[in-house]
């Protein structure tokens, strides 16, 4: 036990089974103290029944879940030091903000004078002292999303639970309270679990990913480690954008595999993940845009490195968006290859129907045994 | 749902149109057994141009359905005899009939001539007498065979076994028990406030032997069916109609005398259909129709050799409860004033508001 | 312009049913009332105008105790309504299933199908000395004599709970239904236990469709006739009674139309005390359910 004390939040082998649905399978991790946790996965992964077996809502059907090293089964979830944001928020409409917040402090049978200033210490740090009076629907999005944590953290949680709190925000609004979300957490220094099917999301604010499928969790790690070293097809198929081809292995060669795609394209690609492939065996093989180059056919074919994958295509169309614009290539076989190009408005830029290269090297090639 | 409204009405309106200009409604305003279906029919079959419309009510629901129209929306009225000639003076509600348009010959002529002097104003009669019945008491003689009076539904050796309707009969009765004579008293109204006061008293008193006050025929037939009940205040018909399923419930007409009560013909003043009207109270007059009638209504019919009319049941019925002497000894309910209803309505407000007690 | 003129015509054709039906079915006929209740019967077919009709009421005990004895009467049996339709709104709102909803919603209709009179006589039946309870507690064996449960207060107030009840559970259903379940669950994830989730965000929530159902069951109790009547006892007077009695049987339409409006003021009181204290609007409630 006191080995996991540094531990804020430890799950081990958590099991949910509704009748002969297994919601949650074997699910273990332990979140530091401190730490901006995500769980990341497609809806219907078991995530949000994670995250109620955690709050209290549900009971395990087995497994044990410890706070602060602490066994909380059986703890009813109004003695968990576990808060939660819900996905709506779950403001309290007949309260205004600060009944809100000091809804909790009431609970815990704090006196007037404390639960004064610490809503108004809370207030504060959120950077909203002048709301206390408002009725919630007098709030703009961002502010409700705010006093919703708010009235988490004036109770002093050990984990703070985000049930994809920003799915309600629109684009602009999302994209400002992820930063402020990672901000507040720095600020509080409490630890966050956060639950989300936004990628994106996931990855700017964390210091660890989880990433779940089908009730198991598939790889935990950092943003990074998950973006570049997918230890399953899964995930990296899940985890930022990518090319995907499914193929047959020709060769092996140490840690380097040939594959010949459904479609008749050969490749060179590193093999990922567990099992080594041998030759005959079906692969995964995945690269993501931003490592393929895209030169228009003739001009740049002696900067092609010897032993990198090169394939002839034409564009299809150019997807535009500043600094993260992509072109659609179309191979010989017929497939759309994504890659990342840089357009500066010049006349070299690519247009569509223009012959192109793509060349990318097989250490991006990544490859998992299907 | 609107389209079949539509068509309804469009059909009804072309069925009106169709129907010969003589053809006549006579919209009987009456109480709940005085129209049988059977008759209903036979007199429609020998009428053909007369349809019947019955609406069921009782005598103050009557009066009170006349005044709000000032006498209209109905062409016949049964009204006991004593609500016509204080209400007449009132609310103008009924017109004067024509007696040359009945046939007199055949009614009882004490019922006919009481009822006459009592419905006279001006000179014109305003109501001709139909059925007629008492107010009295039931007991079940082997469970209460001292019943006799009025008061004996006092006696605690009852207690909680008897029961009353809440309304003027019991008031009436009660003060007959008393030793006094309300309808005397109405020629004198402070007389007759100090005899409600004393019928009050005594009421009130009397409550916690009740069991309940009775509000209807139905309910007092099943508490005294069930013997929850030995002894009540009663109609006599229906005593007549438990009688006819237990041998042992019997009218007792008590013995200051049962109050009797003429239930009349009387013509609402802006009715339209006059001489149906006057067909109706002719057809039922004839001694087949007043067999059907007495039949439903339990009661006799103030025509002469009444009591032979009535089925074989109700006149065993009658004879196991009334001897000559007490017919005799019958007291009418006579005219009631103007303002005797408030006074009346006020003592029954104050016995209902009492707590006994309970 | 004339775009206008036909948005305006539409505008008073629709809004004509309504006017018509609150105008010549609720406002003249009270005005009439009202009227009659000014006038003093002095002889027969003379009329002065005047209070003293009122001041009659409130000169005699009888009446304004009876207004009393009804209005607290109708409270009970509104507070009666609200313990026993809150749980199984809530029910039917938040922990049936969609499937059972509807049944459980028809079992709650169910009294409405018959009418007051038969509804009452079922109660005759059930409960006087010699009816169905009273022979199985003897059957039982758990009273040696018969007992009368008909005629008495209680029984007359469960009679009134068992009709009204499903005008206090629908517009709970339909407020409670629109509670996120997380507002509960956030409630004890902030700390709160069953009866302060119940007290300080269930009820709170809920208040709006709590105040319009008490509006709504209070006033159908104390103007309800049938059932005080049929199933009260010796002493249990009821007001609007009293207004039959003074139209009917005393033919005294002039405080039979007074006491109508008394009762319409004091149950308007009564409503709008409540809305003070709950701090509600009609607004808020019944115009919301």
């Amino acid at each position: 036990m006191q080995a996991h004390t540094e531990n804020d939040l430890e799950c081990i082998r958590i099991q949910k089974h509704f009748g002969s649905v297994r919601a949650v399978d074997d699910v273990s991790f332990e979140i530091p103290k401190g730490s901006f946790f995500s769980i990341l996965g497609p809806s219907g992964c078991g995530k949000t029944t994670l995250m109620r077996m955690i709050a209290g809502f549900e009971q395990p059907s087995s497994g044990d879940i410890r706070i602060k090293g602490k066994s909380v089964i059986g703890t009813p979830p109004n003695r968990r030091n576990v808060k939660m944001v819900f996905q709506h928020l779950a403001l309290f409409p007949m309260m205004n903000v600060y009944e809100n917040i000091a809804y909790g402090l009431r609970c815990a049978g704090a006196s007037k004078e404390v639960i004064r200033s610490k809503v108004h210490d809370v207030l504060e740090r959120i950077s909203l002292p002048d709301v206390a009076n408002r009725e919630i629907s007098q709030l703009s999005g961002g502010q409700k999303q705010r006093i919703a944590i708010a009235r988490c953290m004036v109770l002093d949680p050990d984990v703070l639970l985000l049930d994809e709190p920003l799915g309600a925000l629109d684009l602009k609004l999302r994209e400002a309270m992820k930063i402020e979300l990672k901000l507040l957490q720095h600020q509080f220094d409490t630890t966050f679990v956060y639950i989300t099917h936004d990628q994106s999301e996931a990855l700017v604010m964390s210091d660890n990913v989880a990433i779940m499928n089908q009730g198991k969790f598939v790889q935990i790690g950092t943003p990074q480690e998950l973006y570049h070293n997918p230890s399953a097809a899964f995930v990296a198929g899940f985890v930022g954008d990518t090319n995907r081809w499914a193929g047959r292995v020709t060769r092996v060669e140490g840690n380097t595999v040939e594959v010949e795609t459904e479609a008749g394209l050969a490749m060179r690609g590193s093999i990922r993940g567990a099992g080594a492939p041998g030759v005959g065996d079906k692969v995964s093989a995945f690269v993501r845009p931003e490592f393929i180059t895209a030169a228009k056919a003739g001009i740049s074919a002696g900067q092609t490195g010897s032993g990198q994958n090169v394939i002839d295509g034409r564009v299809d169309s150019i997807l535009f968006n500043g600094a993260n614009s992509r072109v659609l290539v179309r191979d010989r076989a017929g497939e759309l290859i994504e890659a990342d190009v840089v357009l500066t408005g010049g006349p070299q830029d690519l247009k569509p129907r223009d012959d192109v290269t793509l060349s990318w090297s097989p250490e991006q090639t990544m490859s998992f045994k299907a | 749902m609107i389209m079949k409204l539509a068509i309804a009405g469009l059909l009804a309106t072309t069925v009106m149109a169709a129907v010969p200009a003589q053809a006549e409604t006579l919209r009987l305003l009456t109480w709940g057994s005085y129209a049988p279906e059977e008759l209903v029919k036979k007199f429609e079959a020998k009428y053909p141009d007369i349809t019947v419309e019955v609406t069921f009510s009782n005598n103050e629901e009557m009066v009170a359905k006349l005044r709000a129209t000032g006498g209209a929306g109905f062409d016949l009225a049964q009204p006991s005899h004593d609500r016509i000639f204080a209400v007449q003076q009132e609310y103008n509600i009924y017109k004067p009939m024509d007696l040359s348009k009945i046939d007199t010959s055949v009614m009882e002529p004490k019922l006919l001539d009481g009822v006459k002097a009592n419905t006279t104003i001006d000179g014109e009669v305003y109501a001709v007498p139909h059925q007629w019945g008492t107010s009295g008491l039931m007991a079940n003689k082997t469970m209460a065979p001292d019943v006799k009076a009025w008061g004996d539904l006092c006696d605690p050796q009852y207690a909680g076994k008897t029961s009353m309707r809440l309304r003027r009969t019991i008031l009436l009765g009660m003060a007959f028990d008393m030793g006094e004579d309300p309808f005397a008293a109405y020629a004198d109204l402070d007389k007759y406030q100090e005899i409600l006061d004393k019928v009050a008293d005594k009421l009130i008193a009397c409550k916690d032997n009740l069991k309940a006050y009775w509000k209807g025929g139905d309910d007092l037939s099943a508490m005294m069916m069930s013997g929850e009940i030995v002894a009540s205040e009663t109609w006599d018909s229906t005593a007549y109609k438990l009688y006819a399923e237990n041998k042992d419930i019997v009218f007792v007409p008590p013995k200051t005398g049962a109050l009797a009560w003429i239930d009349t013909f009387a013509l609402p003043r802006k009715g339209e259909a006059d001489d149906a009207a006057y067909k109706w109270i002719n057809f039922v007059l004839e001694p087949e129709n007043v067999k059907i009638m007495s039949a439903s209504t339990g009661s006799r019919a103030s025509v002469k050799g009444a009591k032979d009319l009535l089925p074989d049941d109700k006149k065993a019925a009658v004879n196991a409860a009334f001897t000559d002497e007490d017919i005799a000894n019958l007291k009418f309910f006579a005219n009631i004033p103007a303002g005797v209803e408030d006074m009346e309505g006020k003592t029954l407000e104050k016995i209902k508001a009492a707590t006994g007690s309970e | 312009m004339k775009q206008r003129d036909i948005k305006r015509l539409s505008l008073i054709l629709l809004f004509a049913p309504f006017a018509l039906w609150i105008l010549l079915l609720i406002v003249l006929p009270h005005l009439g009332m009202f009227y009659i209740s000014l006038r003093e019967k002095v002889a027969p077919r003379t009329y002065e105008f005047g209070l003293e009709n009122y001041i009659n009421f409130f000169a005699e005990p009888i009446y304004w105790n009876t207004l009393i004895r009804t209005g607290s009467m109708s409270l009970l049996v509104t507070v009666l309504a609200l313990l026993l339709g809150f749980p199984i709104a809530y029910y039917i709102a938040k922990i049936a299933g969609h499937r059972s909803r509807g049944a459980l919603f028809l079992m709650c209709l169910i009294p409405l199908w018959v009418s007051d009179l038969i509804r009452a006589f079922g109660w005759i039946l059930l409960l006087r000395e010699t009816g169905i309870i009273s022979s199985s507690l003897q059957w039982a064996g758990l009273v040696s004599t018969p007992v009368e449960f008909l005629y008495n207060d209680a029984t007359v107030i469960m009679g009134l709970v068992y009709t009204v009840i499903l005008f206090m559970i629908v517009p709970l259903v339909s407020t409670l239904d629109g509670m996120d379940d997380a507002m509960v669950e956030a409630g004890y994830n902030l700390g709160g236990n069953g009866p302060t989730v119940l007290r300080r965000i269930i009820i709170p929530y809920a208040m709006p469709g709590i105040v319009s159902g008490c509006i709504v069951v209070f006033m159908l109790t104390a103007g309800s006739y049938l059932t005080p009547i049929l199933l009260g006892g010796k002493n249990s007077s009821w007001f609007t009674e009293q207004i039959y009695d003074q139209f009917i049987t005393r033919y005294n339409w002039e405080s039979g139309a007074a006491f109508g409006f008394l009762l319409l003021a004091f149950t308007s009181l009564v409503v709008w005390g409540g809305l003070k204290l709950s701090g509600q609007t009609l607004n808020s409630t019944v115009a919301r359910s």
